[in-house]
């Protein structure tokens, strides 16, 4: 199962490996990141259908912002989850996201417990 | 001798009229009604035969004598001299004549012909003396009437002359007042401009805060992230070494081992981003000259740049924009005040970022990517950065204008006008330049230019 992070923080990629690392391993996890929504959507768009089951995005990215990709994945993908990470929890964000087909939101720092459980869930199914 | 009294009664007469005197002239009226009544008296006397001719002669004599007296000894009745001058000769011609005539009528006989010349010259003389002071009491008058006039002329410039220093004083005082009142204004003046460049400062301090703190937020996220997952990966470890010797998976250790320390690298440098951020804030709201140091401008404009764009995206949630940086890696070191060059590059970016990124100009020009791109270079003793946008670019008629104090184009309330002027003003403090590079729907360049200082 493939799982697509966004986010302008190239640590974020060392951060999620080591975070994910058992499931990695262990279990039928892989981890791809993405630097900006333009890759992001490059990466989606690699293999038609995308192999990619589920995208975890930054909202704040110089750009194209997480909120703009989502409209775009759930534009041209609408099979793919989606979820927010943010700095910002207001609820203008929040409702912006949810609105536009988010699945979950996150706020940051990131409780990977919750992460992790969400991703538990999804590959359950 | 009825002449010689008519004269004498004649000089008696004009010295009563033009006299000098004036305190005790009583006295002296009466002793020259005397004089006239003694000479009119003579002459009756002449006419009428009553007294000998000798006994005439004498009196005449007297009387000539006594008013030559007076003419020549007080001091009031000076003006008859020349009346006496002029009659004296022929006065004592006649009287000589008359005596010896009435003594001695046979020399007189003799020597009669040389009396009438003599007399005809002394007459002659009385002419000319009458005649050449006339002459001069004209001449007298002529000047004595141009000194008065002078006297008038210069009364009148006189008193011109106090009614333009009046004038001049009023004058003065009320420019004093003036310069005193405008100095007043200037003071006040200078005092509202600190309080502007101040508010200007907190201002674009307080439109940092949030870019601020998710500078800050982002680093310190990741300093908690990374020494939490540390920890785990201790715990891994920790649980692998447990386990017997032969069951124990060495590789997964190091490997563990290797990404503990990668982790603690990551925290340090996390770390020091956030010092840094905390670091310029404190320096950018700092009052007063700052020191200059050699600054890598890079880091600046980095700094800066990210600073401004989080901000600008936490206040207006419908901002958008893209950020380019373009760094040429040879830059020196260049010796500035950085809080001040900061605020420069902060002004520049946030005004690009807002010229691209507002939600109106996106609207109108949907296929467009707003880009703020910022990039540097050296050039020879000097290095350039430029601070680019892909925005509407600036009208020729508001482009003269953009430096100057207070102009704005945002509503009111939301530009103080002064960004661009301060940011002009530092720069020149620096010995450098800003320059402006745009035209309508071209985007917008601004070049700041600045001396290495090596």
């Amino acid at each position: 199962m493939k799982i697509l992070i966004v986010d302008d923080e190239k640590d974020v990629e060392m951060l999620f490996r080591q975070k994910f690392r058992k499931e990695t391993r262990t279990e039928n996890l892989e981890l791809v990141f993405a630097f900006s929504g333009a890759e992001a959507l490059e990466i989606l768009e690699e293999s038609d259908p995308p192999n990619v089951v589920y995208v975890f995005s930054d909202i704040n990215m110089p750009g194209m912002t997480g909120l703009e990709l989502l409209e775009k994945i759930k534009d041209r993908f609408p099979q793919i989850n989606v979820s927010m990470i943010s700095a910002y929890g207001d609820s203008d964000n929040y409702n912006k996201a949810i609105k536009s087909g988010a699945k979950e939101f996150f706020t940051k720092p990131i409780d990977f417990e919750s992460l992790k459980e969400e991703i538990r869930n999804l590959m359950k199914t | 001798m009825i002449l010689e009294n008519i004269i004498s009664i004649f000089i008696l007469n004009y010295l009563r009229k033009n006299r000098d005197l004036t305190a005790d002239f009583a006295k002296w009226e009466k002793l020259l009604r005397i004089g006239i009544g003694i000479g009119v008296a003579l002459i009756f006397l002449e006419v009428t035969h009553l007294l000998p001719g000798f006994l005439l002669t004498v009196l005449t004599i007297a009387l000539f004598v006594a008013l030559s007296y007076l003419v020549y000894r007080v001091p009031g009745f000076s003006k008859g001299k020349s009346f006496v001058y002029a009659v004296l000769p022929y006065f004592i011609i006649t009287s000589a004549g008359q005596l010896i005539q009435n003594l001695a009528p046979d020399f007189f006989g003799k020597i009669d012909t040389y009396f009438e010349t003599a007399e005809f010259f002394a007459f002659i003389w009385a002419i000319s003396v009458w005649w050449t002071g006339r002459k001069q009491k004209k001449a007298l008058d002529a000047e004595r009437l141009k000194a008065l006039e002078k006297e008038k002329e210069f009364q009148m410039s006189q008193a011109l002359k106090a009614q333009l220093e009046i004038q001049v004083a009023e004058r003065t005082a009320a420019l004093t007042r003036q310069k005193e009142e405008l100095e007043t204004t200037l003071s006040e003046l200078k005092a509202a401009q600190s309080q502007l460049i101040q508010a200007e400062k907190m201002a674009s301090l307080g439109e940092l805060t949030a870019g601020i703190a998710h500078e800050i937020q982002n680093p310190l996220n990741f300093v908690n992230n990374f020494s939490e997952v540390s920890n785990e990966l201790i715990e891994e470890i920790e649980e692998e070494r447990s386990k017997k010797q032969e069951a124990r998976d060495e590789e997964l250790i190091d490997e563990i081992l290797k990404d503990i320390k990668e982790n603690l690298g990551k925290i340090a440098h996390h770390g020091k981003r956030a010092d840094g951020i905390v670091k310029g804030m404190l320096q950018h709201s700092r009052t007063g000259s700052g020191q200059k140091e050699l600054t890598d401008v890079n880091e600046l404009a980095d700094e800066f740049l990210r600073l401004s764009y989080h901000g600008l995206r936490a206040k207006d949630k419908s901002f958008n924009a893209d950020f380019k940086m373009d760094f040429d890696a040879s830059l020196p070191k260049v010796n500035i005040v950085s809080q001040d060059i900061g605020r420069v590059l902060l002004n520049l970016i946030n005004n690009a970022f807002y010229a691209c990124g507002n939600s109106e100009y996106r609207i109108k020009n949907p296929e467009l990517k707003p880009t703020v791109t910022v990039s540097t270079k050296k050039l020879g003793k000097k290095i350039q950065i430029t601070v680019s946008d892909n925005g509407p670019g600036i009208p020729e008629d508001i482009k003269e204008k953009i430096f100057q104090p207070f102009f704005t184009t945002k509503p009111t309330g939301q530009g103080t006008g002064l960004g661009l002027s301060l940011s002009y003003d530092i720069v020149k403090a620096h010995g450098g330049e800003l320059n402006v590079e745009s035209a309508a729907g071209r985007g917008t360049h601004f070049v700041i230019t600045l001396p290495t200082g090596h």
